[in-house]
């Protein structure tokens, strides 16, 4: 009888904390590094720091959400653009340490860097109790990314060959100014306009990080949530590698790959053929 | 008796592979059907051309423009695209194995709406001169986004839970399709016609529910009590807006 109210107390207990949103265990925390976060601390600070967009259900409608475009993450999708796991998986907590600390450049999200590690991880377990997915389902497994070889111009113009043929310049555009095709009709998960990465804009504005390996896994693993796909099935790392440096050279700063491609064009400019629909042997 | 068996098997399996792909093992002694016709009252919207202009590969296969897919109807009020289904009353088996496949043909889903039991292998084809990129987007299944280039092979992958899901390709905005993943293999769509008919169905007592992309769902309850046809009717309140 004691046994049987004991197992009706917990079980009530987990409808409990099902209804009040929470979730039981290992979700509660956040391990980044050698830090661990707790959702109990967190949840202080998301009240001070986040609500104010995020909104206090964590669904992106905070009361300035109005105001402001891109629109608040809705936490409680538990879709994430910046992992470093593939399309469809949750990020690792690490994933939701360096985007919250790097900020959302160009939006409203701001850098959080200046909070202590701790708080920001005590954020990120917080965070994570607003979509069920973190308590029903592991992040996935980071993808492997190889050591970067170094840039040539072999590697450029391969590179270049595979933003033409997997039509990157759709949305794009052929120069990578976000004006393909396709750019003005896009829409994200939540039917809100988007518009694609513009290369040529002077501030590095890649809002999951601006080093290579960031770049590798923005075309890697998608960004979930957007018209961003994951073209892991379609790349080897070797090609990978040569997209990254090919995309270095859409922009104006003085990258090696830009200057080595810079001084590749001003003798064998005229060899190429422009990208876009006329091209690609189609 | 041997033969007798045999030949019911098949007719079972013939009957069964009409229900829209979700053919299942479990075929069983000669059921009931349930059938019927789809219509609306009200005015639907009118579907529109699509311009493919900006795709000229697909543009080029369709010697007149395609219509939009959101309410596509038929003579005599009828609706098509309309997922009808067991929702009550029915005990859902194992997933079909069968994959259900689906296609990007001519800048177009085919089917406009595929269903297919949780669990249920999908195969998506990409038959066009273009790449296009899957983009499901589920709420209660995980969302996921790939580029499919022409030549490359079918993705495989499956929805764990019943939902309807919306699915558009990024790189080509009026392309739209619904993934109906439900909780039984006794599912089909309707056809152009309007028409429907759920085959296989063991005696009891059963909650048909009809589902449109755009006018909610109709329900009726039907009872089977051997191997007989109970016509149902199940009417939509179409809205142009």
């Amino acid at each position: 009888m004691r046994h049987h109210s004991a197992v009706a107390a917990l079980a009530g207990l987990g409808v409990l904390l099902l209804v009040t949103g929470a979730s039981t265990g290992a979700a509660q925390e956040s391990h980044v590094g050698n830090i661990t976060g707790h959702a109990a601390s967190g949840k202080k600070l998301y009240r001070r720091y986040c609500v104010g967009c995020h909104g206090p259900d964590g669904d992106g409608n905070g009361e300035n959400a109005q105001w402001i475009d891109p629109k608040p993450r809705d936490f409680t999708a538990g879709l994430f653009k910046c992992r470093s796991t593939p399309t469809g998986t949750l990020p690792t907590d690490q994933d939701l340490f360096n985007a919250m600390s790097r900020g959302f450049v160009t939006t409203n999200m701001p850098i959080w860097e200046p909070l202590a590690a701790q708080n920001r991880a005590d954020l990120v377990a917080y965070i994570k109790t607003f979509s069920p997915r973190f308590s029903t389902e592991k992040p996935g497994t980071p993808i492997t990314i190889p050591p970067e070889p170094a840039a040539t111009i072999e590697g450029i113009l391969r590179g270049r060959a595979t933003f033409q043929k997997l039509e990157c310049w759709k949305c794009h555009g052929p120069a990578g100014h976000g004006d393909g095709p396709s750019a003005s009709t896009l829409t994200d998960s939540k039917d809100e306009p988007i518009r694609p990465y513009n290369f040529a804009a002077g501030v590095p504005r890649f809002m999951c990080g601006a080093t290579n390996q960031d770049i590798y896994r923005d075309f890697m693993t998608g960004l979930d949530g957007s018209p961003m796909p994951s073209f892991a099935d379609q790349l080897q790392p070797s090609e990978a590698w040569d997209l990254v440096h090919f995309l270095r050279t859409l922009q104006p700063l003085d990258t090696p790959e830009a200057l080595i491609w810079k001084q590749w064009v001003a003798t064998h400019g005229s060899e190429l053929k422009p990208i876009g629909p006329d091209n690609g042997g189609k | 008796m041997r033969i007798t068996g045999i030949a019911a098997l098949a007719g079972l399996a013939l009957g069964a592979s009409a229900v829209a792909g979700v053919a299942g093992p479990h075929l069983r002694a000669a059921g009931g059907t349930i059938s019927g016709t789809i219509t609306y009252t009200g005015t639907p919207p009118k579907m529109k051309p699509i311009d493919m202009a900006k795709e000229p590969t697909c543009a080029k296969q369709h010697a007149t423009p395609v219509m939009t897919e959101g309410a596509v109807t038929g003579p005599g009020n009828t609706l098509a695209d309309v997922v009808v289904y067991i929702s009550a009353g029915d005990q859902p088996g194992p997933a079909p194995t069968q994959p259900v496949r689906y296609d990007q043909k001519g800048c177009q889903y085919v089917p406009h709406v595929a269903v297919m039991q949780a669990g249920q292998p999908l195969e998506i084809y990409n038959d066009d001169e273009t790449s296009h990129n899957i983009h499901p987007m589920p709420k209660l299944n995980s969302e996921w986004n790939k580029s499919q280039p022409p030549g490359t092979p079918p993705i495989h992958t499956s929805f764990d839970k019943p939902e309807f899901i919306s699915v558009k390709c990024n790189v080509h905005p009026w392309m739209h399709g619904v993934f109906a993943v439900l909780n039984t293999s006794h599912a089909t769509v309707s056809g152009a016609d309007g028409s429907f008919k759920l085959e296989g169905l063991a005696p009891g007592h059963y909650t048909v529910t009809a589902w449109h992309e755009r006018f909610g769902t109709q329900t009726a309850d039907v009872t089977i009590t051997g191997s007989e046809t109970q016509t149902v009717k199940l009417v939509f309140k179409a809205t142009p807006y």
